[in-house]
């Protein structure tokens, strides 16, 4: 079984789950991902612009997983992560690749994937996952 | 076909998914002899993409390569031409989706192609007609594929996944192409029709009236239009759907089956179809020399070839290293048994 989800809202997050943009705020120079709507150091006083991060960095923390949600139970066993980006936002995503090399801090870039398909009539959610390095 | 003599390569990237399955393998699961199919085929393992990867991933990995080859910014391509006989969807381009996920803006124009293994190349032709007309500055034409093959037919000793890009431009070339020719007839040796899951093929009938007549005359066509000799080239590509194919194309031609070497992916990757000559290009341009000649020929079943007259330029020196060669792809690599390969493929049905 699978989930189905907003398309409209898949669709406003393409920019960040594809490429990850973030943003940044110039009053203090910190660094968001998932990008936010205000800066929550400079509230009124902040000014956020969009913000190119590189898609490398180490993983912070991990788990595998095996019991999966819905849309995942046959990627099972998988490991998801916390990833430090060299930037420093943390975010959360899959690890791929060889998992013999999963470690904390271990090295990790982005990779263009598939993550969840809305059934077999619905559309196909892309986005990164974390390939180690 | 003319050219303006000026355009060509500006970067390429490749992408090969990093599951491979061995002959072996499959062999064991139909009693089949595996060392008279590999003998056969001059196949020993294949590429498989993971259940996470499809034509439009495998695009997007191999059209980043191909960026940072190109240095140039994402938002100077006007044209993305995906070919593939695996898009995700059967409505909705792939192209749109890589680019998004390149951060191309919305000034460019897209379509996803279909011509059996030879859509890459029909995107190249494309790029290059739009480019030296010069109605764009730089065109991305990309051939990717997560081949199907039946359970059990042939074609799973070699349908594999992977895919090259290539940024077309007129400035900044590292390989010139100096003429492109193309010999397409109505020729039914392999098809898929719609809501079927596998292609089918009209065996032998694909090699004599379909291959060789449609490389052999693509080939000719680039010669007479070039005023080249076959002897002139240093290096040659042709689609490889199996080893055998490809070395008996190049025995017909008169082609000592050395200048094949660098291009030779098939026999670890298998035939990635619309990535196969592709995927041969990026590895002989990884080590190509400046002024170096290279053949390309391109077959698409159905049917047709698209052969290319490159010249290798100075900047593939300085260029080469900017991205991860063919090679880098080859070695990193994960064996999966036939079950995980079913299930990665889909091939399991509830």
């Amino acid at each position: 079984m699978s989930h189905r989800s907003s398309v409209p809202l898949a669709w406003r997050r393409f920019e960040a789950r594809y490429r990850l943009v973030g943003n940044r705020c110039l009053t203090c120079g910190t660094i968001y991902f998932p990008p936010k709507a205000i800066c929550p150091k400079c509230r009124r006083k902040g000014k956020l612009e969009k913000y190119q991060l590189k898609g490398e960095g180490k993983i912070h923390t991990y788990t595998i997983i095996h019991a999966a949600p819905s849309g995942f139970e046959k990627r099972v066993p998988y490991c998801i992560a916390i990833i430090e980006l060299d930037e420093g936002p943390k975010v959360l995503g899959e690890v791929v690749g060889d998992l013999t090399l999963l470690d904390i801090g271990a090295r990790v870039r982005a990779v263009f994937r598939k993550i969840y398909e809305d059934g077999e009539d619905g559309i196909i959610h892309y986005g990164l996952k974390w390939e180690l390095v | 076909m003319k050219t303006d003599g000026k355009s060509g390569i500006v970067g390429y990237g490749c992408y090969v998914p990093m599951y491979r399955i061995k002959v072996e393998e499959i062999a064991s699961v139909w009693g089949e002899d595996p060392e008279r199919i590999k003998k056969g085929l001059l196949v020993e393992e294949k590429a498989v993409a993971g259940d996470d990867e499809d034509t439009a991933t495998i695009a997007v990995e191999a059209a980043k390569n191909a960026l940072k080859r190109a240095c140039i910014n994402p938002d100077d391509i006007g044209a993305i031409y995906v070919g593939s006989e695996s898009h995700p969807y059967v409505v909705k381009p792939t192209a749109t989706i890589v680019g998004e996920a390149l951060g191309v803006g919305n000034s460019y124009t897209a379509a996803d192609l279909e011509f059996a293994c030879k859509a890459g190349t029909a995107g190249i032709q494309m790029c290059l007609g739009l480019v030296s007309s010069g109605m764009i500055d730089y065109g991305l034409a990309i051939g990717a594929d997560t081949a199907q093959g039946a359970p059990g037919d042939a074609l799973e000793y070699t349908a594999a996944s992977g895919g090259a890009a290539f940024v077309i431009g007129r400035k900044n070339v590292l390989a010139k192409i100096i003429a492109t020719a193309s010999y397409s007839s109505d020729t039914p040796d392999f098809w898929r029709r719609p809501m079927q899951h596998y292609p089918r093929h009209a065996a032998r009938f694909t090699g004599e009236p379909a291959y060789f007549r449609h490389i052999g005359g693509a080939v000719k066509l680039l010669l007479e239009e070039t005023n080249l000799s076959i002897s002139d080239f240093d290096k040659v590509v042709f689609h490889m759907p199996n080893g055998k194919f490809p070395l008996r194309m190049a025995k017909m031609l008169g082609i000592e089956k050395e200048k094949l070497a660098d291009g030779f992916v098939v026999s670890k990757v298998g035939n990635t179809y619309s990535g196969s000559s592709l995927l041969g290009l990026c590895a002989t341009l990884d080590k190509a020399k400046p002024k170096e000649l290279i053949l390309l020929a391109s077959f698409g079943s159905g049917a047709g070839s698209d052969a290319f007259a490159i010249e290798v330029t100075d900047l593939i020196e300085e260029k080469r290293d900017l991205a991860p060669t063919f090679e880098r792809y080859l070695n990193r690599k994960i064996y999966i048994s036939y079950a995980k390969y079913a299930k990665m493929r889909g091939k399991l049905k509830d």
